[in-house]
């Protein structure tokens, strides 16, 4: 299944963790979520939202100026 | 058996928050954090927009709170309704453009509105006593637990002696002997709780925790409120408002001049709602104009922005203008001197 997209493009943080958490919200478990940023912060707050609340991190990548970041939904959310 | 008891408590990402909601957590209740996003908080923004400030490691200090007290953290866009807070507060501004304590009390309200949807018993702040000029005074503490509605529902761990019981102490939920009695605006009781926590690295803020407590920001929106006529706002000249040179050649356009390659990247974003120029014979920087301009002023704006171009001392320098319609058009101007610029430009 294709990941569902969240575009956090222009988005300075806490703005790209927020639209992830929100999208995340409404999914089930098991799906795939991938942000794409522009805010190099993102790196690093995503990946720390997920750990806090039981979200798996699948992959952070760079393309150009823009950092894609691959989050599963975990159990409970 | 009775009932796991839960408390939500008010993340900021300073100190003050991390220690009360860890005194609150100790007492075995389950403990969640809320963080609210205004979008004056001084978190990353101009951090992730400054080239130099980009090999820094950064991090969100609100997640890492969460993180060192092992919760769950639910961040809240209330960048909207926050407005009516900056624009009409009813308890007025701190010493800047701070509406600290209708800003206490706006979100003390959503998080009360928060437990009521999520079904946990309690709030809890880092407030304490005498700590802030404004909302953390002994005659406004109580100002906030009633006008949010939240009354004796909320917590404050750091102060809790030195207020009157509220319902978790009451109803023995937490032991109001665990709390603390901090009063005053030293901060060594704080210092001194994080080492027997054995908490290290914490963000100590200088000031307040977001913008509008900054002089400076706080004189670029008046200036803002002043030029357009009314007390308003949008995402973008907050944004817009923490990057770059702002200068004010007319009453009615203002120039906004990047001043490295970061800022100007930044700004390239926004070359759709804006007209800007670049300045192309030498090196220079990327500059909006905000206001309507018209041919004169954008020849003026031509020749402020090449003063801060390498072609500075140049007999002319060449810049593009993009108008908002996409449509370029060259100029070549004689740069100002740095008499020609009134210190009163810069906002
Ligand atoms: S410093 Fe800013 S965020 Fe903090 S209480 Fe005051 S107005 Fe609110």
């Amino acid at each position: 299944m294709s990941p569902v997209i969240v575009d956090a493009r222009r988005l300075l943080c806490p703005m790209p963790v927020i639209r992830v958490q929100n999208r995340v919200k409404e999914l089930p478990p098991g799906t795939r979520v991938e942000a794409i940023c522009t805010d190099p912060g993102a790196l690093s707050d995503i990946p720390a939202w997920c750990r806090i609340n039981g979200h798996k991190l699948i992959e952070t990548r760079t393309e150009g100026n823009e950092y894609i970041i691959v989050v599963e939904v975990g159990e409970e959310s | 058996m009775t009932r796991q008891r839960k408390a939500v408590a008010l993340i900021s990402g300073g100190l003050d928050s991390l220690l009360a909601a860890k005194v609150i957590q100790q007492q075995g209740i389950h403990v969640e954090g809320i963080n609210f996003f205004t979008g004056f908080c001084v978190e990353g923004h101009t951090h992730a927009i400054r080239q130099k400030d980009r090999s820094r490691v950064k991090r969100n200090n609100a997640l890492w709170v969460a993180e060192q007290l092992g919760i769950k953290l639910h961040i809240v866009d209330i960048v909207e309704e926050y407005k009516d807070i900056v624009l009409n507060p009813k308890h007025g501004y701190g010493a800047n453009l701070n509406p600290c304590l209708d800003c206490k009390i706006f979100m003390v309200k959503k998080a009360h509105e928060w437990i009521a949807e999520h079904g946990f018993d309690f709030i809890i702040t880092g407030e304490v006593v005498g700590q802030r000029p404004m909302s953390q005074r002994k005659d406004t503490m109580p100002v906030v637990a009633r006008e949010s509605g939240a009354e004796d529902r909320l917590v404050r761990p750091l102060s809790g002696r030195n207020l009157p019981a509220t319902l978790p102490e009451r109803e023995g939920w937490i032991s109001r002997d665990q709390l603390y009695g901090f009063n005053g605006r030293s901060r060594k009781p704080q210092m001194a709780l994080a080492e027997q926590f054995g908490l290290e690295d914490y963000a100590q803020p200088a000031g307040g925790c977001c913008f509008l407590t900054d002089a400076q920001y706080a004189v670029k929106l008046a200036d803002l409120w002043q030029a357009r006529g009314e007390k308003q706002y949008e995402m973008d000249d907050i944004m817009l408002l923490k990057v770059g040179r702002h200068l004010r050649p007319r009453p009615h356009f203002k120039v906004i001049i990047s001043r490295e390659e970061g800022e100007g990247n930044f700004l390239q974003g926004y070359r759709k709602q804006y007209v800007s120029l670049l300045t192309t014979s030498h090196a220079g920087p990327l500059a909006l104009l905000d206001g309507s301009v018209d041919a004169d002023d954008i020849a003026l704006a031509a020749r402020l922005v090449a003063r801060f171009s390498q072609g500075k001392q140049a007999e002319r320098v060449e810049l593009t203008v993009t108008a908002l319609d996409g449509s370029q058009q060259q100029l070549s101007v004689k740069p100002l001197t740095a008499e020609e610029i009134p210190q009163e430009w810069y906002i």
